[in-house]
């Protein structure tokens, strides 16, 4: 009786909090657990980083967590374990537990340090990019020709993520992760990413990029990465620093195209733009 | 011996103000810890009260139960509050209680400034949880307040940074305090290395408490003056530098870090032998390892900038300094365990929340060395596996101690045991909840799901719900808590003995239960002394 009363009460609280039938439910979100190996010289290094550290860490919590539990089950009082007060130092075990972990954490930090200086080589890049952070979207010049895009979140999912909107997340495609005027970039090419930013501090993030840098108002970061040339496609990434009420609408999307694509569509772009300025705002494809 | 019967009776007319005036004009280290463990327990239901909406709203993609802005308000005040207002005022109040007592001292060494560092917190909580009600809300640019955004907020801008003054100067007067009674007042024959872990990671915790809250004082008056007197410290517009105030911040923060931690390692270092009826292993290496957490929490602060586009020479040192904390921590993990190894264990329940603790703490500390390599904190920065790291280390970390501390103590405080069912029930219901709720985020961190957002993409919600429906368990269970502890003041079976637990050691158990009003009159001699190190 008391039983199924609690059944139907967690029943309807399931429904009060689940509204729509049960939106991402067999989809592929239980699948989310683990970083994206990504498309780029920096993520699919990082992601090796990752689960080398991710390992080592493993095998030492089977290590100290199978001593410990050993102890849990057989010295216990229960089963009359008999306490053995004399061990209560011991010089050897100490410095054996003291340099093992300095040796293992020198093994981790040597290729992590290796890579850090790698990642960090922003030196002849064959595509620079400004990337301006504003509450809440980017803005992306192609440094050396005229291009400039502002890129925000897309309609349909800043009409979706309204109070009271009404529309599931689900019927919307990629909601929050989708934008009006995407950064196209070309595969196989060095690219420089110059962030900064004209408000408050945002941070540019695409995991599949393997890049996340901030944008400071006053400073100039940079980033760089090459994606690998057969690896075409939309990368997606958000903003990672607390930046306002919009925090979490101001999303990145990234088009990766071939370098013949690209150079086309850079040309196409330009010639809008400077018939765009040339003829002042009435369609402006910059207004996003 | 003629003076100290003297003093037993004596101890039976204490001259203890009553009513009110106890508790407002109170001087005793026991009242005053009582108040500070009350306050921070009704902070740490504010604050989780904070958490419950969070997770509510982030139960899945597309809740919109509140305004975003309002969401980030409830996230910076959770953590403003978990923080200063429920942990650290535990920890204090957990050292009033004790660290007289342990030391062998009939009160705190500066009675009248302990009554100030109190009363000096409901005022500031008053402010900071009142900004949420004033126009515009509170502040809502995470705890860590960066500016410009901090610049951003209305009435609650100045109200916070008045609360973090007022807890700044509570927290140093605690800790001046602390330092004054642990050097001046330890029983004749108590040398340091003598002294209960307890009262040493207290010690080293409350120089820390000195040497970094003035770096968050000036750091939040500097914005408070950029804002309000034209200056221009951290704004670029103004020739100001936005990244100075993380610096600044940080420098505060890491230590802060450790301020909400190390007395967890002292009580985890007297529970655990307590419950394996075994010394602890490694006593001097644990004081030293102590130590060296504190000097390096020092150098260390940049680790939670690394994303801010550092010279590659600094994320460099910033890693190796980070990695080498593994190396103390290691120690006193593997100790612990050693404690355990070949002891005669029994699992009451603040040895329960001790070997959680050790667990679950040490998941945290694992994916705080993944988080320290900096290409892989290129992509975890910023996300929910950072969430997921500095919940583990504080939930199951600093809180779960806390409970221990309470459990352990409690019949010692109130001279009444408590139900030891419910109390298991409290445990096993946090400690598995408290890994429903959390485990599941580093997996939402890795997939791409960053912190602090309001709303979220829809592939995010299956592990966003789990750790919601975890959330909201472990949160009800806290409940249990109060319930147990009125109980036992109310109707818990009195003890007989000075200590409930048979392989408790340590000088306040060689005070009667409940403890007399002023802890020791006349100090513990060498014979007592031995004992209580013994027993």
């Amino acid at each position: 009786m008391k039983r199924a009363r609690l059944g139907t009460l967690l029943g309807t609280l399931a429904l009060a909090f689940a509204g729509d039938p049960l939106p991402a439910w067999g989809k592929s979100g239980w699948d989310e657990l683990n970083m994206p190996r990504g498309v780029t010289n920096v993520s699919t290094r990082i992601y090796a980083l990752h689960m080398m550290a991710f390992w080592v860490c493993v095998g030492i919590a089977v290590v100290v967590f199978g001593v410990m539990i050993w102890s849990l089950i057989f010295h216990r009082k229960a089963r009359g374990a008999v306490p053995d007060v004399s061990l209560t130092h011991s010089t050897k075990v100490e410095i054996v537990w003291t340099t093992v972990p300095v040796l293992i954490l020198i093994g981790m930090a040597a290729p992590a340090a290796r890579l850090l200086v790698r990642i960090n080589n922003n030196t002849d890049p064959q595509l620079n990019i400004r990337v301006t952070g504003f509450q809440w979207g980017w803005r992306y010049q192609y440094l050396g020709s005229n291009v400039s895009i502002i890129s925000k979140l897309s309609a349909s999912s800043a009409a979706a993520s309204m109070m009271h909107s009404g529309i599931s997340p689900t019927s919307v495609p990629h909601y929050l992760l989708s934008v009006d005027h995407p950064l196209v970039v070309p595969v196989g090419e060095k690219i420089r990413l110059l962030i900064t930013s004209i408000d408050v501090i945002h941070s540019w993030w695409v995991p599949d990029l393997g890049v996340k840098r901030d944008a400071i108002p006053g400073f100039l970061n940079d980033a760089s990465f090459t994606i690998a040339p057969d690896k075409t496609g939309t990368y997606r990434g958000q903003c990672t620093e607390l930046c306002g009420r919009g925090h979490a609408y101001m999303p990145i999307v990234v088009h990766a195209v071939t370098p013949a694509a690209f150079e086309a569509w850079l040309k196409q772009q330009s010639a809008l733009q400077s018939e765009a300025a040339t003829h002042p705002p009435t369609t402006a494809a910059t207004s996003g | 011996m003629a003076e100290s019967h003297a003093t037993a009776v004596h101890a039976e007319h204490d001259h203890k103000p009553h009513g009110w005036r106890r508790w407002v004009f109170a001087t005793n280290h026991k009242d005053i810890g009582t108040m500070y463990l009350i306050l921070s327990g009704v902070m740490f239901f504010i604050g989780g009260t904070a958490a419950m909406v969070i997770r509510a709203q982030l139960f899945k993609s597309g809740m919109k139960l509140v305004d975003p802005e309002v969401f980030n308000s409830l996230t910076t005040l959770h953590g403003l509050i978990m923080i200063f207002g429920a942990i650290m005022p535990a920890w204090v109040g957990l050292g009033n209680w004790m660290i007289p007592m342990q030391v062998g001292a009939p009160d705190m060494a500066l009675p009248r400034l302990n009554n100030l560092s109190f009363w000096i917190l409901p005022f500031a909580f008053t402010l900071l949880v009142g900004s949420f009600f004033v126009p515009g809300g509170s502040i809502a640019g995470g705890w860590y307040m960066y500016p410009p955004l901090l610049q951003q907020f209305g009435a609650a801008f100045p109200m916070t940074i008045f609360a973090i003054h007022l807890m700044g100067i509570s927290s140093i007067l605690g800790a001046i305090n602390i330092i004054v009674t642990i050097m001046n007042l330890r029983a004749p024959g108590m040398s340091l290395l003598r002294m209960p872990l307890f009262v040493w990671t207290w010690l080293i915790t409350a120089y820390l408490l000195i040497a970094v809250m003035p770096v968050l004082a000036g750091a939040v008056t500097m914005q408070l003056t950029d804002h309000y007197f034209g200056t221009s410290f951290f704004n670029a517009a103004g020739g100001g530098d936005p990244v100075l105030f993380l610096h600044l911040f940080w420098f505060f923060g890491h230590p802060e870090v450790y301020i909400l931690i190390l007395p967890a390692f002292g009580i985890i270092s007297e529970v655990i032998p307590t419950f394996a009826r075994k010394p602890l292993f490694g006593y001097d290496a644990m004081v030293y390892a102590t130590a060296s957490i504190a000097f390096l929490s020092f150098i260390v602060w940049g680790h939670h900038m690394f994303t801010v586009g550092l010279p590659v020479a600094a994320q460099m040192f910033f890693m190796l300094s980070t990695m080498l904390i593994a190396v103390p921590t290691g120690v006193k993990v593997f100790n612990w365990v050693a404690t355990m190894w070949r002891g005669s264990m029994s699992f009451e329940p603040p040895m329960l929340f001790a070997i959680a603790f050790v667990f679950l703490f040490s998941i945290g500390g694992f994916s705080g060395l993944m988080l320290a390599l900096v290409p892989s904190d290129y992509q975890y920065h910023g996300t929910y596996f950072v969430v997921a790291h500095f919940h583990y280390v504080l939930v199951p970390g600093a809180v779960f101690a806390i409970f221990a501390g309470i459990y352990y103590w409690l019949p010692k405080w109130s001279g009444r045991m408590y139900d030891m069912r419910l109390a298991k029930w409290h445990f096993w219901l946090s400690a598995i909840f408290v890994n429903v709720l959390f485990f599941p985020m580093h997996f939402l961190g890795l997939a791409g799901m960053p912190r602090r957002v309001a709303d979220y993409a829809p592939q995010f919600t299956d592990w966003n719900m789990v750790a919601s429906i975890g959330g909201f368990i472990f949160g009800a269970s806290q409940l249990l808590l109060p319930y147990i502890v009125w109980k036992c003041v109310r109707s818990g079976k009195p003890i007989e003995a000075n200590s409930p637990w048979e392989g408790a050691r340590g000088l306040e158990w060689e005070l009667p239960s409940p403890a007399p009003y002023h802890s020791w009159q006349s100090p513990p001699g060498e014979a007592v002394l031995a004992h209580a190190d013994k027993h």
